[in-house]
């Protein structure tokens, strides 16, 4: 019996593992090449596919397929790393929060070496702030409840994906009764920023590969103004490389045939209306407001808000702070990056005067950040 | 930031709606509430703590399937 259920269970691992196997992915490899070959001649030149998720990016650096791919499309990141968007005057906040008496700073860790204007959280720690790193929002709550007389804000940054478990963990310490948790909600939404790039920017993108775990959420739908819009396919996937070669086939696929669609290769996780209990979280915790985004500036409607009757846990109302007009580098050229228009090599501080232990912009410093994963694994 | 976790559920607590998960071997506890109509025995995929959604395997092995008879087609010519 014991032997037969673990039969089983190796039998549903492999079935998942499959969208990693290699032979496999190395035919849609040759697929993708054949039709790229194809693709080229019909336009006279390789096509811009963008990638609108930190995942993707680093998903087609670490497998390779960056490389594999590069004479046959333009592959882009566009603005898909939410530590990456975080404007100046936001990370200014978090730094100014986190030098007031009392208050232990929550995050993720991907936020703890992004740099403000004239410092960042890791730099603030080493000078006595108290900033702590979390796996999980739910984590922070707990830590809350064990730790009554320090006052815990928690930085809500993410998308879609991240916003229903920040939500969640307000749930949780209401629940708790605590009195010592706060968010402070920096979360964006991604179709408004696709269609300010798509309006403002100059650049051609001929089609995107749409962030899976976004969409797991907002289902496909969400993102059907792209074709019917903007008249440019799109394709939701996973995040395997058979995942990310079969977003390129199906772009190409679509491309070479005059289609232009919304297509959902990541069926096995995205439902194309999305998960309903999820969307139904976020419009009862959040308002949806303006947000200032690195490089794309104000966009109207592209962020949450914790909505007014949840002030006591809104730490930007419990616990405001002033603070200077945002001092930003010069010669970074994230916002050229965060919009496709430049690669992160084109940026003449890449990998000189700005390298990951030595950071410029966020680009840079996130793990997810695209001058960051070229560095690591693209630059020869 | 948005990295999701493939895992198996375990064990499901209704009190607090948290459900054991044993992601390739390593287990723990996560946050069901979004995925109200989860049962023991279903793939789940974990982000920061909670489920976000559930995996449909027997979609996962309809998609290789059909890659392998397209490029079966194609490398045949
Ligand atoms: S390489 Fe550094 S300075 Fe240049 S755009 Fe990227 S983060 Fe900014």
């Amino acid at each position: 019996m014991g032997k037969r259920i673990l039969k089983k269970e190796e039998e549903e691992r492999a079935r998942l593992l499959m969208y990693r196997d290699r032979q496999l992915s190395r035919r849609i490899l040759q697929r993708v090449k054949r039709k790229g070959q194809e693709l080229r001649e019909k336009l006279g030149k390789s096509p811009v596919f963008m990638e609108v998720c930190g995942t993707h990016t680093v998903a087609f650096s670490k497998t390779g397929l960056r490389k594999a791919l590069e004479d046959l499309i333009d592959l882009r990141s566009g603005p898909g790393c939410p530590v990456c968007v975080i404007d100046y005057g936001d990370m200014d906040k978090i730094i100014a929060l986190s030098r007031l008496e009392n208050v232990t700073i929550g995050t993720f860790g991907d936020m703890f070496r992004v740099p403000g204007s004239h410092s960042s959280l890791e730099q603030e720690k080493a000078l006595g702030s108290r900033v702590k790193v979390f796996y999980s929002p739910s984590d922070a709550v707990q830590w809350a409840e064990k730790n009554p007389c320090h006052q815990l804000i928690f930085i809500g940054v993410g998308f879609e994906t991240t916003a229903p478990m920040v939500a969640l963990s307000l749930q949780e310490a209401e629940d708790k009764g605590l009195k010592n948790f706060s968010v402070l909600s920096l979360h964006k939404l991604v179709p408004p920023a696709l269609r300010t790039l798509l309006t403002d920017c100059d650049l051609k993108v001929d089609g995107f590969i749409l962030p899976g775990h976004v969409s797991a959420v907002i289902g496909r739908e969400a993102f059907d103004f792209l074709s019917q819009e903007f008249s440019t396919p799109g394709v939701v996937a996973g995040f395997e490389p058979v995942d990310l070669l079969g977003a390129i086939d199906n772009l190409m696929g679509q491309m070479l045939e005059g289609a232009c669609q919304v297509d959902n290769n990541y069926t096995r996780v995205v439902r194309d209306q999305g998960n309903r209990t999820a969307q139904r979280v976020i419009k009862e915790f959040y308002d949806v407001v303006e947000k200032s985004w690195r490089g794309l500036g104000n966009i109207p409607y592209s962020g949450l808000d914790l909505k007014e009757d949840l002030k006591k846990f809104d730490a930007s109302k419990r616990f405001p702070v002033e603070i200077s007009t945002p001092n930003i580098p010069q010669e970074c050229r994230c916002e050229d990056v965060l919009t496709g228009k430049i690669v992160p090599h084109q940026c003449h501080l890449f990998g000189k005067e700005c390298k990951p232990q030595k950071p410029v912009g966020t680009c840079m410093v996130s793990p997810e950040g695209a001058c960051g994963v070229h560095y690591q694994y693209d630059n020869n | 930031m948005c990295l999701g976790v493939p895992g198996k559920v375990v064990m499901i607590s209704n009190e607090n709606r948290t459900a054991l998960v044993d992601s390739f071997g390593v287990p723990r506890w996560v946050g069901i509430t979004l995925v109200p109509d989860v049962e023991v025995d279903d793939y789940v995929l974990v982000h920061a703590g909670y489920a976000l959604e559930k995996i449909d395997e027997g979609d996962a092995e309809e998609r290789i399937k059909l890659w392998d008879e397209v490029l079966e087609v194609e490398e045949e010519k």
